[in-house]
């Protein structure tokens, strides 16, 4: 049994059938005038031979000018799967993804330089020296491997957390361009038991996560069947280009049929045209390339249409997640992915600010609701992260959690139907004839059946808002309980197979 | 007789068991489906009474141990005030069968309690579950209902002799009422024979010193605590 995340019933759309058809419309046109700049020589050939036109670009580095005709783009979405499956190493946590079916998976990521430690200093009142107040402080530092780990397992514990992309870039001092790969599939896959997707640092290393995944899933065959990591390439980079090393990497995903996203991040204003209009065009535009060129690579290759378009800052010109702007771009993009029928990998509660509070609340919870109202297939959800990406707090993250279930359980399918009609008309009819006038006899058939939202789990008590402290109580609760780790036996088989992972990692042979 | 001392411990052990569940009737669900279809308190206790097994048992025995069974789930969280009520209301609705056979032998109730949402309010959804609570905790509730005059409230009081009134009030232009209520009782002399407990959201401790009503209630289980302390 996959799980079940939610079903949106019927989702929310910006856009009309006329606007969808019309965006799509100039994208090709983009594709074809002006096309894309490609770094990446072996991407030019693929496109080119399937006809393509191509023309070299002189300058310092080598790039061509490619333009993708419609029929190429059409055939792609035609070999592109309908239906995407992503494994997990517990086969319960599986996810399947119609492109059809707005059925909104909640996913943490991504990737962020710093995380945010947590503390609760005591502080005493001028006025009142008898009166102790514990005040949150988050002190910033840089991720490590510890912290991946920590992570991965507190996810694997977060109810709504349906897939795992990896929350930390880890920076330890033995971390490598070489090894890094290798060690973060390996904290996640061992901290975690749901879908693992994850960019690639280098492509040389990829052999060695496939062959990590094949191991951990029980063979080739295995993984195939059931495959419980995939990727997540950014292979163009806004406005319209083909990036040399993450296309190259894109390829060679491609070549091994496992899934990946394909993604492109435009910034409205800077990298793409701060008009709605324009970066919806430009990004489809781009997100097509991508998929055409993968389902070139092998057909029928399982993508997704990874959109993350954002509105820059006016005061830095930086991104802003928490703009309003931002939320509507996503979900005129999952509108596009549906057009197309191929699930969406869609992006909100991003916030633009640095720390868990009133701002990151309110700019999360804006674009988590209405984002996931539109009903993206695998909503990265960005458990935990502020300052745009920048930065994770594992505390936000378990307050995030709580909150996605709060999402879920408000978009949960009304119950309007004649026997309910007629239950509730004979209640109305019974409860007005008795003195009090009150329903609350009949609340009680419901009160246990998960009918009823449950109060703020973390709602303080009297004049104080404890929600901090009760969040970072639960976080300490969820890191104590176990997660089930990989076997011993296959443990050291991926470190015998595999180079580059850190022996602090296992942790059959930890302290001997 | 044997076997009917085992029936009425039956009974009075099932009519425990109803409480908990708090299945008034027959056709009440209770807290999980266990007893479904089966007799409820209103139907065991009138059992009970044709079997003559006493009041005063079925009270002791089967309403109140349920009830504080109820109790003690509902402070460990395990049951939720709706619960409570279902309970409650139980419990209130066996007292009224009873009442004729405690009255003929001569048993006292934990006391008659008058209740009413004063003059110029309609409130009364916290008035009622009040009344609920107090009556499934053995009380004789009364209830007046709302936007009671003065006169209605003092003219039961001379004619029923509550020792208890309770005023509700959520309005702070009705408040005042309260204390208007409790002159008019001290001028027909009524006053020292009834302990008046006020509350709602308009009220609060200070106020009730201020009209001088004998107690604050910040909600039904305060009304159980300070009716307990009399
Ligand atoms: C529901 C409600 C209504 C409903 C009432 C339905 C009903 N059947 O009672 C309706 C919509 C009809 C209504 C009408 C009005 N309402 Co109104 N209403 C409320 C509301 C939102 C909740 C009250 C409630 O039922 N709470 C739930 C129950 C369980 O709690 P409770 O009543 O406090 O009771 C508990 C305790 O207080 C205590 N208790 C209460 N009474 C007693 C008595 C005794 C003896 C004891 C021991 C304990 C006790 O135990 C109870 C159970 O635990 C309050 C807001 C609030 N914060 O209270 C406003 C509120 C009371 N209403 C208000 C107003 C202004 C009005 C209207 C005047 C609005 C209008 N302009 O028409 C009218 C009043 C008309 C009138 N003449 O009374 C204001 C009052 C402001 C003020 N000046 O004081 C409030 C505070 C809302 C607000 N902030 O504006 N209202």
């Amino acid at each position: 049994m996959p799980r079940e995340g939610i079903l949106v019933d019927r989702p929310y759309e910006r856009l009309t059938r006329e606007q969808v058809e019309l965006i799509h419309q100039v994208s090709m046109q983009i594709l074809t005038d002006p096309g894309l700049i490609s770094f990446n020589r072996e991407a030019v050939d693929i496109l080119h031979s399937h006809g393509a036109a191509v023309e070299s670009i002189a300058g310092d580095h080598q790039s061509w000018q490619v333009k993708i005709p419609e029929q190429l783009v059409l055939k792609a979405l035609d070999t592109a799967p309908r239906i995407v499956k992503l494994g997990a190493r517990n086969p319960d946590n599986t996810l399947i993804m119609h492109g059809d079916e707005p059925r909104v998976y909640f996913i943490t990521g991504s990737e962020t330089n710093i995380w945010l430690d947590v503390d609760f200093p005591i502080y005493v009142s001028k006025a009142d020296p008898t009166r102790e107040i514990r005040v949150p402080e988050f002190k910033p530092r840089r991720g490590t491997v510890d912290d991946l780990c920590q992570s991965a397992h507190v996810c694997e514990h977060l109810e709504m957390a349906d897939g795992y992309i990896r929350t930390v870039n880890i920076q330890d001092r033995d971390i490598t361009e070489d090894n890094k790969d290798v060690n973060k599939f390996f904290a996640s896959l061992n901290n975690n038991t749901k879908h693992f997707m994850s960019g690639l640092t280098s492509l040389k290393q990829l052999d060695n996560v496939v062959r990590m995944a094949e191991l951990v899933a029980g063979g080739k065959k295995a993984l195939e069947d059931n495959p419980i990591i995939s990727f997540i390439t950014c292979l163009v980079k806004s406005p319209l280009q083909f990036v040399d090393d993450t296309t190259a990497t894109f390829i060679e995903v491609c070549r091994r049929g496992l899934p990946v996203a394909v993604s492109s991040s435009p910034q409205a204003g800077t990298t793409a045209p701060i008009k709605e209009a324009g970066i919806i065009a430009q990004i489809n535009a781009e997100v097509l390339a991508g998929i055409t060129l993968g389902q070139l690579v092998k057909p029928g290759t399982p993508v997704l249409y990874g959109s993350v378009p954002v509105r820059a800052r006016m005061d830095t010109l930086g991104d802003s997640y928490g703009s309003v702007e931002t939320s509507q771009y996503n979900i005129d993009c999952v509108q596009m992915a549906r057009f197309y029928g191929i699930p969406n990998y869609s992006t909100s509660g991003v916030c633009d600010t640095k720390i868990p509070g009133q701002q990151s609340s309110i700019e999360r919870l804006f674009s988590d609701i209405v984002v996931a109202m539109s009903g993206p297939q695998y909503l990265h959800c960005a458990f935990g992260l502020l300052d745009c990406n920048s930065v994770f707090c594992l505390l936000q993250a378990v307050l995030d959690d709580a909150h996605f279930k709060m999402i879920k359980f408000f978009l949960r399918q009304p119950r309007i139907d004649q026997p309910e009609m007629e239950a509730v008309l004979k209640q109305i009819r019974a409860v007005v004839t008795t003195p009090q006038k009150l329903y609350i006899g009949y609340i009680r058939p419901l009160l246990r059946s998960g009918e009823i939202s449950g109060i703020y789990p973390f709602e303080g008590s009297g004049e104080t808002d404890d929600v901090f402290e009760l969040a970072y109580e639960r976080m300490k609760e969820l890191l104590a309980r176990p997660v089930e780790h990989i076997d011993r036996e296959t443990t050291s088989r991926i470190f015998e197979e595999i180079p580059g992972i850190l022996p602090r990692l296992n942790i059959y042979e930890r302290g001997s | 007789m044997k076997g009917g001392v085992s029936v009425s411990k039956d009974i009075i052990a099932t009519i425990k068991e109803n409480v908990i569940q708090g299945r008034k009737t027959q056709e009440d669900v209770g807290i999980d489906d266990s007893l479904a279809g089966t007799a409820g308190v209103v139907e065991l206790t009138q059992q009970a009474l044709g079997k003559n097994i006493s009041p005063q048992v079925i009270i002791t025995d089967g309403l109140t141990a349920g009830m504080q069974v109820v109790g003690e789930r509902f402070s460990t969280k395990e049951y939720f005030i709706p619960d409570m009520l279902a309970s409650a209301e139980a419990v209130g609705a066996a007292m009224d069968i009873m009442k004729p056979a405690l009255e003929s032998a001569n048993v006292e109730t934990k006391g008659k309690f008058a209740i009413a949402t004063v003059k110029g309010d309609i409130h009364d959804i916290g008035k009622n579950i009040v009344a609920i609570l107090l009556k499934g905790s053995g009380y004789e509730v009364h209830d007046l209902g709302i936007d009671v005059p003065t006169e209605k409230v003092v003219e039961f009081v001379r004619e029923e002799k509550p020792g208890y009134l309770g005023l509700s009030a959520l309005l702070t232009t009705t408040m005042t009422e309260m204390g208007v209520v409790i002159k008019a009782l001290e001028e027909n002399k009524l006053r020292s024979s009834v302990k008046v407990l006020i509350g709602g959201a308009a009220v609060s401790e200070e106020f009730a010193q201020e009209i001088g009503a004998d107690a604050y209630c910040v909600d039904a289980f305060d009304a159980v605590r300070v009716l307990e302390g009399y």
